[in-house]
């Protein structure tokens, strides 16, 4: 069991690492330029296919490591300049790009294959390639280089293979390696012992052979270095070849053998020799950056909690400690704790952040699908991809981000001609941009398109029955609308957007983070959308209240105001919702005691000397509600936890967090609440 | 808080560890789970009530950072509640549910022994209910010294559709 446990963990590396590498090769695709080109990109891109291939080939992937040998054949021949970079080219590579996607996930699930779109796809390649060695997706690798090595004037290799001492451990195998050598040539092997192993200190885990190889065929060094991808980190390896001339004598024709023949002069001996092949993954991730599991976080950060209470707890007994002199010292010591301990948990919530990047990049993508898509021609400007946001906001942002996106797409930016006619270039741009402002973040999704047609959305609105005929509504207050539920101003609805399910999703979702989007248009020049979303979701300011018995926590950002409300403003209305009068507006009240169905032995607490009561007004997604409360008190900054964790997901409550006490407190899920108080209304007026 | 014992996952556990139960005593019978899925015994703390939440389930309570939802077992099976004693615990395990293994604390009266029982010595659960704990809670009885031994299923007990609002309490699914 612990063997397929282990090769499972291994395979997920594997998958991981690929799809990064896949993700790598998008971006450097999308980054060439026809006519042009880079050998710099075009040999990172090499690179990946080339080590998703070795990989796949090691873990018997053959469909895989057989797909992607066209596609390394390909880009071999552009990086000998073989072949010239064209847009055709770029295309056929991106939907291999695609079919490798699509091949690893479907791996990773089990899932079935999409045959036909890797077939049409090989077809693509195998096309351009013409007379190509790859005839179908049933020739194997293997098998390929097995005529290779048919051939005359095979070369002879020696491979020196010296292993760490540990290398079993890291659950790799040797033989594993050999037998794939040997799927490439004619194979001896010769194994060494290691000279100075003490009988008593032998450690039957540890590995103390090293073995010298001889392998006769005609590959490059990079095949055979393939074979050794997985290990080329724990181990001492050289790679020579006897006869290099012998393949160039043999086979002038053959792309790989001649242009890796060029290369090989003066041939590598240096154990280094498979750098280069892992620099290109380490580059494109941030350089010096460690992968780490995303609970060992999570858990780093609940213990930095942890602390951060305890030392809360401490400064309220040194705080008690009385004015002996004795005490100033523990008091000093204990603000320097209170500075390192805030510092300490400020550094911890760091590691969650990750720079916007990631997301902004898959838009390169997009982009340039929908716009060919739709024949429009669109530049895609990106800026402050550093800015760095929590991972979860992030995640939750992503489907957001998209919609906007291809609705700037779809209804923004006009047809070609269209822009030529109103004097604006032919290129349209979108602009993609994130940047901190106060304590938020800031994401824009701004183009140079059409921009709203106000008079339309009035219309729309008013058949719809959104606004009414009589309203009186401001410019900017008609573009807000298309935020309304079921709202689409789409024409004629096609299967990229404007289905009416749209933007009313998207700032539920922002708001469910505890931002907001805002949008300013103007018609003819284009359109900006603004989102602000709170720099982390594990952290919040949060004002905390008394309910009966207990405390609760309201985000302080969700709080408009708080006011004291005699008994007599009070409205109950027919289907029992009530509303109470602030200012102009009508607002719902909720009464926490009520909605959270609390068994209090507190008395509810009067002010304004009868009976006055205390609510906390708040707003989301445009919309407020009262909640009744007993007392307000202190605002701090609390960590937000998850109830589902061990529990499940409790209606009205965002989590819980731990005070400086130890007790746990619940956090009030504002929006939740406010749209339940909508729904409620909506019932209740469906009932009368 | 006390933490009197505490079974960190680096603990040396022997395979013969399997077979083990930590009992407990709850209305004068006395119950057992599996000891490899006991985290800690926890005394009494406050908890934190949690809104619209059925009657069983107290609140939850920070266990070192976590947030862990703590039941009252008498009330689970329907007994008659006494006020918190002296010797009244609260077990912390680990439960395996469908989708995510979840900490869950559970009150009981007092811990009482562990014992190692092998399978031969646990019998499946005569058809009729025993002390108004459903059978589908129980994962088998066994004697130890002449004294009855419940051993519990709390996969099952505590599993997401058991402690979800509207579940039915074990009683009415006996009856």
């Amino acid at each position: 069991m612990s063997i397929d446990m282990d090769m499972k963990e291994i395979h997920d590396i594997f998958f991981e690492e690929s799809e990064e590498g896949i993700d790598v090769m998008e971006s450097g695709l999308l980054g060439l330029e026809p006519g042009n080109a880079d050998p710099e990109l075009i040999n990172t891109i090499f690179r990946v296919a080339h080590s998703i291939k070795g990989g796949a080939a090691t873990f018997g992937f053959t469909a895989i490591s057989e797909f992607t040998h066209g596609v390394e054949t390909l880009l071999d021949q552009l990086r000998s300049n073989q072949r010239a970079v064209s847009e055709d080219l770029i295309e056929v590579l991106l939907g291999a790009v695609d079919c490798v996607r699509g091949m690893l996930a479907a791996l990773k699930d089990d899932a079935e294959l999409d045959l036909n779109s890797v077939t049409e796809c090989q077809e693509k390649i195998n096309a351009l390639l013409g007379s190509a060695p790859v005839t179908s997706a049933a020739d194997s690798v293997a098998d390929t280089d097995e005529v290779m090595a048919q051939r005359p004037g095979v070369k002879t290799w020696d491979i020196e293979f010296r292993p760490d001492a540990n290398i079993f451990k890291t659950g790799n195998e040797p033989i594993r390696i050999f037998r794939e050598l040997e799927s490439l040539g004619k194979l001896n092997v010769f194994a060494e012992l290691a000279e100075d192993v003490e009988f008593d200190s032998v450690d039957p885990e540890n590995c103390y052979c090293g073995w010298v190889l001889e392998l006769e065929a005609d590959v490059d060094a990079e095949a055979i270095e393939a074979a050794f991808e997985w290990v080329k980190e724990q181990c001492d390896l050289k790679i020579h070849c006897r006869n290099p001339q012998a393949a160039a004598a043999a086979d002038t024709g053959a792309v790989e053998s001649a242009n890796t023949v060029a290369q090989l002069e003066p041939p590598k001996s240096e154990s280094n020799a498979a750098k280069p092949a892992a620099a290109p993954a380490a580059a494109s991730r941030d350089s010096g950056s460690i992968r780490v599991n995303i609970d060992k976080i999570d858990a780093l950060l609940n213990l930095v909690g942890e602390l951060v209470i305890t030392q809360s707890m401490l400064a309220r007994f040194g705080e008690n400690g009385g004015e002996r002199g004795a005490n100033s010292g523990l008091r000093d010591g204990l603000m320097v704790l209170e500075r390192h301990t805030r510092e300490l948990q400020e550094s911890a919530m760091q590691i969650r952040m990750l720079p916007i990047s990631s997301s902004f990049s898959r838009f390169k993508r997009l982009v340039r699908d929908i716009s060919s898509k739709l024949g429009k021609k669109v530049e895609l400007v990106l800026s402050g991809e550093d800015t760095e946001l929590d991972k979860t906001v992030l995640e939750k942002m992503s489907d957001p981000l998209v919609h906007l996106v291809r609705n700037s797409l779809d209804h923004g930016i006009e047809m070609p001609e269209q822009r030529l006619a109103a004097g604006k270039p032919e290129v349209g741009t979108l602009k993609l941009s994130a940047y901190h402002e106060g304590g938020s973040i800031v994401i824009e999704v701004e183009d140079d398109g059409a921009g709203l047609n106000a008079k339309r959305i009035h219309q729309i609105a008013i058949e719809r029955g959104v606004v009414s005929e009589t309203e009186q509504l401001s410019e900017e207050q008609i573009h807000h609308l298309i935020f309304q539920p079921g709202f689409s101003t789409a024409e004629a609805v096609s299967d990229l957007s404007g289905r009416g399910v749209g933007m009313d999703v998207v700032r539920r979702n922002i708001a469910d983070l505890g931002g907001r989007i805002d949008i300013h248009s103007e018609q003819g020049k284009g359109s900006c959308l603004k989102i602000r979303l709170p720099l982390t979701l594990a952290i919040l300011d949060g004002q905390l209240v008394r309910v009966g018995d207990d405390v609760y926590i309201f985000s302080l950002r969700s709080i408009v105001e708080t006011v004291l409300v005699p008994p007599n403003q009070i409205k109950r209305l027919a289907g029992g919702s009530v509303v109470y009068r602030l200012r102009e507006d009508y607002i719902p009240v909720v009464r926490l005691r009520e909605r959270f169905n609390l068994n209090c032995s507190a008395p509810r607490k009067t002010y304004l000397e009868s009976d006055g009561e205390l609510m906390v007004v708040v707003e989301s997604d445009g919309k407020r509600l009262g909640l009744f409360v007993d007392e307000l008190l202190d605002q701090q900054q609390v960590v937000i936890k998850s109830l589902e964790e061990n529990y499940m997901p409790v209606t009205g409550l965002a989590g819980a967090t731990i005070l400086g006490d130890g007790n746990v407190a619940m956090i009030i899920d504002v929006p939740g609440l406010v749209r339940d108080a909508g729904d409620a209304k909506a019932n209740d007026s469906n009932a009368a | 808080m006390t933490s009197e014992y505490s079974n960190s996952p680096d603990d040396q556990l022997s395979a013969g560890d399997a077979n083990q139960y930590l009992t407990f005593v709850l209305n004068g019978e006395e119950y057992g789970v599996e000891i490899l899925r006991v985290q800690g015994i926890q005394g009494w703390d406050t908890v934190t009530p949690i809104p619209n939440s059925p009657d069983f389930v107290l609140g939850v309570m920070n266990l070192r950072g976590a947030i862990v939802p703590i039941i009252d077992l008498r009330k689970r099976f329907n007994m008659e509640t006494i006020p918190h004693g002296p010797t009244t615990v609260i077990i912390v395990v680990k439960v395996e549910s469908a989708d995510k293994p979840r900490t869950i604390g559970m009150v009981v009266d007092g811990v009482s022994e562990v014992y190692r029982l092998d399978d031969a010595n646990i019998q499946a659960l005569p058809e009729v209910g025993a002390s108004g704990v459903s059978s589908d809670y129980v994962k088998g009885l066994s004697t130890v010294d002449e004294k009855m031994l419940i051993l519990l299923n709390i996969d099952k007990l505590f599993s997401g559709n058991e402690l979800n609002h509207d579940a039915p309490t074990p009683m009415a699914k006996t009856a």
